[in-house]
């Protein structure tokens, strides 16, 4: 059965590794449902960060695949609580007059941040875990979302308490 | 010491060990090449990139060193995919050094640029694009650490103009360590334990070597294996000559076109030792009932290898070569007294499947391709370097030449790469120049890279090539005859050159024999010139390669004739 896995790895961070990473992912037909890639507090090394549907077989590929590159120095897969996930959106909803208490309401509520007002449209910054994402997002939809950003979720091994 | 960059790169070659070097000047790898013809480095110029790649290929399987090419940029890049792909399918460790345009000009579509690290990303081990001069010793030096450690392949180096015309600080590096590549060599001797224990409670015990078997020259670590154990042994096309093809306990070769006595053996076996292999479709037919009453054991340096295709009971991933001697050790700790008598029935199945099934044909008053192969067997005894085409000439040489010891099957079996059997022979003849090296080829292939005759005569390589000749793409028209209702199409070549004529044109010789009784005189005159020779054959054209398994059917489902 498919399941969502989260991965993140750490690679050079060099021009072509991304190219790399997801072309293997095109051209062994994995999937990619999100990703996200930025630098770490060592200037040479890049975080990324994967979410894929795999079975148990194919993600154990997936994962031996990723390790064969030259430029992963590590991988770890993120999945289940023992990982901290959080996914960042920006939202542009309409905001008609009827609808401007009501939507900084749920935003006070969603504990998020309106970052950008007009006349017709607020744009709301939000952060969590998808479940927050999603019900943020049901509330919206009966405004009008006009568009939407999402970066995909990010992961961090929780230390040892 | 301040070095230019064409001068710091011929340095890391000599101390990698170079001694030769195929390939094909272009505008931005002139000053490499002025550099170059002042060591003692050997060019061998070829007449087509593809050549020069399949060369680096053939040298070094015959040589177990890393191939090396250097071709310029843009076309000279591009002609190096095949080889590289090629090399990359079956591990071969080669360094491809392609020429760029000068760094401030990458981008910008000038001339003869190509971005052939794209190109290549998923073809090669790893590749690198030189940004700069203070770079490119470090970065050579792990192209051939890489190279040639772990699961051996191909690497490309891009150096742009400015790269290798500049100067920079050269110091001669010791060694190259990767944070990131650590290839496992030593298996977990827990795992092979459990080996040990499946192979002392098996009754119809089989091994499976491949070419990894060769790459970590492990064979007779492998032949001890399975004297010691009385185990039969079958490999892949790319592990032949990795087990002798005399010894008693020989199945053949396993897969689509395997022996009947291997794929039987396959089906019924209740332990699958499995080195070195990869588990092609070409092997496996239907994977879910490929040795399905066995347990699976696999062992190889590649951990993306195992459970990829097939699943596996017991992982090992080491070294071939450390993994059997391993083994080896732990054997002889065990009783084994009681082993010949344990396979007797096993040994006998083996025996009588052999006897129902051999590989066979009919003699007719038309030269069949099998005898060409058998008589070249003969004649050579067995002690010649083959190098193939792809196709039925492949499978007839596979099937019908014996090989007793590795790296004297040169074959692209991976991509199945037809034109690389002659470029492969010449790359082999440069790495052994005392021995007989062969390249049995068919009429279509061979003219996929027929420009190589001008680089044999040119270098002294007394290459032989035997062209099985049946005016056919003949496995594609074996495949149409037998799945598409003998539709034909498209797969007739009409028109091939006068080979005889060919072989004089570039300076060869050419010889041809059109009747069975002709082919031992043609074969024994043309092995014995000093230079390189064609030998034609006339062969009976609708010929098949038989035992067959269809694409996709379980390998104990033969087409027998």
């Amino acid at each position: 059965m498919n399941e969502k896995h989260i991965m993140t790895m750490l690679v050079d961070n060099e021009p072509g590794v991304l190219s790399r990473v997801v072309g293997l992912f095109s051209g062994k037909g994995f999937n990619i449902e999100s990703l996200c890639v930025a630098e770490t507090m060592d200037s040479k090394v890049s975080r990324i960060t994967i979410v894929t549907k795999a079975n148990t077989e194919v993600l154990e590929q997936i994962e031996k695949q990723l390790r064969k590159l030259i430029n992963v120095i590590k991988l770890r897969d993120m999945t289940g609580p023992k990982a901290v996930k959080r996914e960042m959106a920006l939202i542009c909803v309409h905001a008609k007059p009827e609808h401007r208490a009501e939507i900084l309401r749920i935003v006070d509520i969603f504990r998020c941040n309106v970052v950008d007002v007009g006349l017709e449209h607020y744009i709301i910054e939000v952060t969590g875990d998808a479940a927050k994402l999603t019900a943020l997002l049901n509330l919206l939809k009966p405004m009008g979302i006009k568009k939407i950003a999402r970066t995909g979720p990010i992961a961090l091994y929780r230390e040892p308490k | 010491m301040i070095r230019k960059g064409s001068q710091i790169l011929m340095e890391v070659l000599q101390e990698e060990g170079v001694e030769t070097i195929f390939g094909y000047p272009g505008g931005v790898v002139i000053d490499i090449y002025d550099q170059l013809a002042k060591t003692d480095i050997r060019h061998i110029l070829v007449r087509h990139e593809q050549g020069a790649v399949h060369a680096a290929d053939g040298y070094a399987r015959a040589s177990g060193k890393v191939g090396v090419c250097l071709v310029t940029s843009g076309p000279g890049a591009t002609n190096t995919v095949t080889g590289i792909a090629s090399a990359y399918m079956d591990s071969i460790p080669l360094v491809v050094i392609t020429g760029q345009v000068p760094t401030h000009l990458i981008g910008n579509d000038a001339f003869q640029e190509v971005d052939i690290v794209g190109i290549t990303r998923p073809c090669t081990k790893h590749n690198y694009l030189v940004s700069s001069t203070a770079e490119l010793a470090r970065t050579v030096k792990e192209a051939f650490y890489l190279a040639r450690s772990g699961r051996p392949g191909p690497v490309l180096v891009d150096i742009p103009k400015d790269v290798s015309n500049s100067e920079a600080e050269y110091r001669q590096l010791k060694d190259v360590k990767l944070k990131s590549y650590n290839p496992t060599y030593q298996p977990n001797i827990k795992q092979l334990r459990k080996v040990v224990e499946l192979i002392r409670s098996a009754e119809r015990p089989v091994v499976f070597a491949g070419g990894g078997v060769i790459l970590s020259q492990a064979s007779q670590e492998l032949t001890e294996f399975a004297r010691k154990t009385q185990i039969p042994v079958t490999t892949s096309l790319m592990g032949l000559g990795a087990f002798p093809g005399s010894d008693p306990l020989w199945l053949g070769m396993l897969g689509m076109h395997g022996t009947y006595r291997a794929n039987m053996s396959i089906g019924a076996c209740d332990l699958l030792v499995s080195i070195g292999v990869r588990f092609d479709d070409r092997v496996t037919g239907k994977t879910d009932v490929f040795a399905a009453q066995a347990k699976i054991v696999h062992i190889d340096i590649d951990p993306t290898s195992i459970r990829k295709n097939i699943p596996v009971a017991i992982p090992v991933v080491g070294d071939c070569k450390i993994s059997l001697s391993q083994l080896n050790r732990l054997i002889d700790e065990i009783d084994l007294t009681d082993v010949p008598r344990k396979r007797q029935d096993w040994l006998g199945q083996i025996e009588r499947w052999k006897g129902t099934n051999p590989l066979a044909y009919k003699q007719c008053d038309l030269i069949k391709p099998q005898f060409v192969v058998e008589k070249l067997y003969e004649l050579t005894r067995g002690e010649a370097i083959i190098t193939t085409e792809v196709g039925q000439n492949q499978m007839w040489a596979a099937q019908y030449y014996h090989f007793d010891r590795p790296g004297h099957f040169i074959t692209s079996g991976g991509l199945g790469c037809m034109g690389f059997g002659l470029p492969a022979a010449i790359g082999a003849q440069v790495a052994c120049p005392d021995k007989l090296v062969v390249d049995i080829a068919g009429d279509a292939s061979i003219q996929m890279n027929i420009q190589e005759m001008a680089t044999a005569v040119e270098n002294c390589l007394p290459v032989k090539i035997v062209i099985l000749n049946n005016n056919y793409l003949g496995m594609v028209r074996q495949w149409q005859e037998l799945f598409y209702d003998k539709r034909y199409a498209c797969t007739y070549m009409n028109h091939s050159p006068n080979f005889v004529k060919l072989a004089e044109a570039y300076g060869a010789v050419g010889l041809k024999a059109t009747k069975p009784q002709e082919v031992e005189s043609v074969l024994a005159e043309g092995l014995s010139l000093p230079q390189p020779v064609i030998m034609e054959f006339e062969v009976d054209k609708e010929e098949n390669v038989y035992p067959m398994v269809p694409a996709g059917a379980p390998i104990t489902e033969m087409l027998l004739a």
